[in-house]
């Protein structure tokens, strides 16, 4: 960004001079993501490497804003609305750069959205959307957590919890 | 909203005084011909004898008639198909719906997939709100609606009609007492309504400390399958049993609620009583059902649509459609709903 070309690193803000990993082509480099937080969001997205795409994650990075963060590049991937999404609920601080042929087309905080739908599964075993009814699962996001609109069981006021039930349709 | 009755939480002050009013309104055990030729269609998930033909009387009463799908339930059932399926069949037969559900979430998702009235009778271990109506017409009734304290005691946790009636309730001037044991405390979503409404509540564990501060006690039947032994339920049953021995120490204007059937939760001795409402209460459940159908059917949906929290539905409706256009797997045909 600033002062370097504009490419380099793929939209590194200032403060993640440190950190020095192969830029990517076209992708997907996910930044300010709380310190420690980078495998399980990996795990969330179902990334593991074994689709070969380039993968790089710096962990514990220092922060001007978070103190340590978490920042992942990706390889030929673009994440989806739900993954998106998803990221809001479990780092909420996270950054989103695409990168196309080396510059940042794009760079957006990720909005906690007032809903999400098809992300997260309902954890009451009694909930009408543990059967096999056509609808999403679908939840309001509340301050705290996330609740589900059919029957209303607040999930994830423990962020473990909710980790637990992403299902990423 | 309008349309639907799905939950307690929906209900206004003035959505409660407007079926009530209207139930008042309405003179007990007469029929009218005003809903001539209207259909009533009954889906049981579950049995519950009593809460179906309680709605079928009503929908009688008021000239029209009911359907009762109960037998076609259970086959299409085992045969797999959804809710969803059903009821969108359903309501193409009916001018309203009943639908009673094992499972929580169940009346919210069906009010999907029709275009006439569904109203909630209950769904698992969420929302009854018309038994909530009629606890309402009971209450205020014997000794109005404000500046009471109420108990309510028993399975807060599983139990349906709590929950609907202690959200309902946050519309009024009323301190809701909570008796129950530990295991059994209303779950986190009600708390979060009653919070969010600012509700004044208090919890107990000990129902002796605070009878005598009540104007009402509304009792619930604490299940055996909740507890791990035999003997475990047997002690913690007993603590929460209602006797008239029990009583003495109770307002004498204490009224005693219970939204049937009971089993030994409150001993017969009760029933000679002058605190003894439940019988008034169970057949309160025609009149004011009547009132709520009549409503329904009447074509302006349940409840006014100027209403604040009926405003609040439509924004839920609107994200709704959202959802559709966003790839929701609802169908086609939705769009001829509205
Ligand atoms: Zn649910």
């Amino acid at each position: 960004m600033s002062g370097r070309g504009g490419d380099v690193g793929n939209g590194q803000s200032d403060d993640d001079h440190e950190l020095r990993v192969t830029k990517i082509r076209n992708g997907t480099v996910i930044d300010h993501v709380s310190g420690g937080l980078a495998l399980t969001v990996l795990g969330v997205l179902g990334i593991d490497g074994s689709a070969g795409e380039v993968v790089s994650v710096g962990m514990n990075v220092p922060s001007d804003r978070l103190g340590r963060k978490d920042v992942l590049k990706i390889e030929k991937r673009e994440l989806t609305q739900n993954e998106v999404d998803v990221l809001s609920l479990i780092a909420p601080e996270a950054t989103i750069n695409i990168v196309r042929e080396y510059e940042v087309a794009g760079k957006h905080r990720v909005d906690r959205p007032e809903e999400v739908s098809g992300v997260l599964s309902c954890p009451n075993p009694d909930c009408i959307t543990a059967g096999n009814e056509p609808v999403a699962s679908t939840f309001d996001v509340l301050d705290e957590g996330v609740r589900c609109v059919y029957c209303e069981t607040i999930l994830g006021t423990d962020q473990a919890d909710l980790i637990d039930h992403v299902d990423i349709g | 909203m309008g349309r639907h009755l799905l939950g307690a939480k929906q209900l206004s002050r003035a959505d409660v005084e407007r079926v009530l009013d209207h139930a008042a309104a309405l003179d007990p055990g007469s029929s009218t011909d005003r809903r001539s030729g209207a259909l009533l269609g009954l889906c049981f998930f579950e049995p519950s004898t009593r809460t179906r033909l309680s709605f079928e009387a009503a929908v009688k009463r008021l000239g029209g008639d009911a359907i009762d799908m109960g037998a076609i339930e259970a086959s299409s059932v085992t045969k797999g198909e959804t809710l969803a399926d059903t009821v969108r069949v359903l309501g193409g037969y009916a001018d309203a719906l009943v639908l009673r559900h094992p499972s929580q979430g169940a009346a919210r998702m069906a009010s999907e997939f029709v275009s006439v009235p569904l109203i909630n009778a209950g769904d698992g271990a969420g929302q009854h709100p018309t038994q909530t109506l009629l606890d309402l017409y009971t209450i205020r009734e014997n000794v109005g609606l404000d500046g009471l304290n109420i108990g309510i005691t028993g399975d807060l946790k599983y139990g349906r009609t709590v929950h609907s009636l202690s959200l309902a309730l946050t519309n009024f001037d009323v301190s809701q007492y909570l008796i129950s044991p530990e295991s059994l405390r209303l779950p986190r979503s009600v708390r979060y309504d009653l919070d969010e409404a600012g509700a004044s509540v208090t919890e107990h564990t000990d129902l002796e400390s605070v009878l005598p501060d009540l104007d009402v006690l509304y009792v619930t039947r604490i299940q055996r399958e909740r507890f791990p032994d035999e003997a475990e339920y047997r002690t913690v049953a007993g603590e929460y049993r209602i006797d008239a021995a029990t009583l003495e120490d109770a307002s004498d204007d204490l009224i005693v609620m219970h939204p049937l059937p009971r089993v030994d939760e409150i001993a017969s001795d009760v029933d000679e009583t002058s605190h003894a409402k439940y019988f008034e209460q169970a057949s309160n459940g025609v009149t004011v059902r009547m009132a709520l159908l009549d409503l329904a059917l009447g074509g302006d949906g349940i409840f006014a649509e100027d209403d604040a929290r009926s405003l609040a539905e439509w924004d839920d409706e609107d994200k709704r459609d959202e959802r559709e256009r966003n790839g929701g797997n609802q169908g086609d045909e939705r769009e001829e709903e509205r």
